[in-house]
């Protein structure tokens, strides 16, 4: 979990939820590239965040993908009980992701959720951390998090936890990246960061 | 201990490789050429296990090579990368991996424009604009950040390219006599003679 190095934070605002990302690939102590992609999209209002393992990040990112041949968009709460069971296919020989699947479903309302590398999920009203930084997210979250927030205010919120929680971790940091998921649009936004 | 380097210039890529086979303290072969030539305008430099990495890079080479036939079309190195990838990780989760790095480098004559990608033996891809596996990394990758600027010549990427090898000269235990480095532009693969980039070393 802590060979490549990363830092996940999904949170849920007024009829919006973000998800954030570091953009670091190192193998263990040496930074191999500082622009590596560990969000993805799924639909126009569902995101997926893969903290873990780089290989498997990109393994799991593509098996998930062909599994959506469906002409549809997917509900949020689906597609992480999707993901949830492709890692439990997995139960004897694991991939070592900690999945997080932020979105917001048909009636506009956030959801975000995480799992363990098994796919245990846990579903969370107000914010889901994982990756090497997990703890200072942690930290950072409870003490920024507030219900409610608007969009630009949950930018903020996200980017400080984000950036203040690798600036901590040797292993994750480099730049990040943020999504905010609205009803109407998905602000994306690039994070510049200490780069040491 | 085996060295293996990367540029990506402004519209070229360079790969550099040592030249030796060793088992355990004893070095077996001097002027081994470890950067394959998957096709006009790819070529792929291997280190790791000695006997995985000669039986996958050919899987791949010939694959390649088949494809092109069958297609009387040239894959190109985004989709090498990504096939070698694939094929890597499948491997990962079987009962024998390969314990296999790769760097694959070359020109995209659609989008006009150089790739080079760094897989390693867990079968992570980074698309980037230098790369070094094993020990060299350690060395290396200071130097090319020191030195990187956009839109490289190949001669300041030869440059570069001296200057790792004379700091890996200088500094690593293990001592190569000899590389092989290979220019991928939009004319094809050209071999660059070692001995010119060593005499850079030692003007330097």
């Amino acid at each position: 979990m802590s060979y490549n190095g990363t830092a996940i934070v999904a949170m849920t605002g007024k009829n919006c939820v973000a998800i954030a990302a570091d953009k670091r690939l190192g193998q263990q102590f040496l930074t191999v590239d500082m622009d590596f992609q560990k969000i993805f999209p799924i639909t126009k209002k569902t995101y997926v965040g893969l903290p873990g393992l780089a290989t498997d990040v990109q393994t799991l990112y593509k098996s998930n993908m062909y599994r959506l041949n469906e002409q549809r968009d997917i509900e949020p709460k689906a597609f992480a009980h999707m993901v949830s069971s492709t890692l439990y296919e997995k139960r004897f020989g694991p991939y070592y992701i900690e999945p997080i699947v932020a979105g917001l479903d048909k009636n506009n309302n956030p959801y975000i959720c995480g799992m363990d590398l098994l796919g245990c999920m846990d579903v969370a009203h107000d914010f889901i951390v994982a990756g090497s930084a997990d703890e200072n997210l942690k930290g950072m979250c409870e003490n920024l998090w507030e219900a409610d927030l608007e969009p630009e205010d949950l930018f903020e919120t996200i980017s400080q936890a984000l950036l203040n929680a690798v600036d901590r971790d040797a292993l994750s940091g480099w730049g990040g990246v943020v999504h905010i998921i609205t009803p109407n649009e998905v602000i994306t936004r690039h994070l510049k960061a200490r780069m040491d | 201990m085996d060295i293996q380097l990367g540029l990506a210039g402004k519209d070229f890529v360079i790969l550099l490789a040592d030249n030796q086979i060793t088992n355990s303290i004893l070095t077996i072969k001097h002027d081994e050429d470890k950067i394959y030539k998957l096709s006009e305008h790819v070529v792929m430099s291997v280190s790791g296990e000695p006997g995985d990495s000669s039986n996958f890079s050919e899987y791949i080479l010939g694959n390649t090579v088949l494809y092109n036939i069958r297609n009387q079309h040239e894959l190109s190195v985004d989709s090498c990368a990504k096939f070698t990838r694939k094929e890597l990780a499948n491997a990962l989760r079987s009962r024998s991996p390969y314990q296999v790095n790769y760097l694959i480098g070359g020109y995209n004559t659609i989008s006009q424009k150089p790739a080079l990608y760094r897989i390693d033996y867990l079968a992570s891809i980074a698309k980037v604009e230098f790369a070094a596996h094993g020990y060299a990394s350690y060395f290396c990758y200071s130097i090319f950040d020191r030195m990187k600027k956009p839109d490289l010549t190949q001669d300041e990427a030869l440059d570069i390219l001296a200057a790792c090898v004379n700091e890996l000269t200088r500094r690593l235990v293990i001592n190569h006599s000899s590389y092989t480095l290979k220019l991928v532009d939009s004319n094809g693969v050209r071999v660059i003679n070692g001995e010119e980039l060593l005499k850079r070393t030692s003007a330097k």
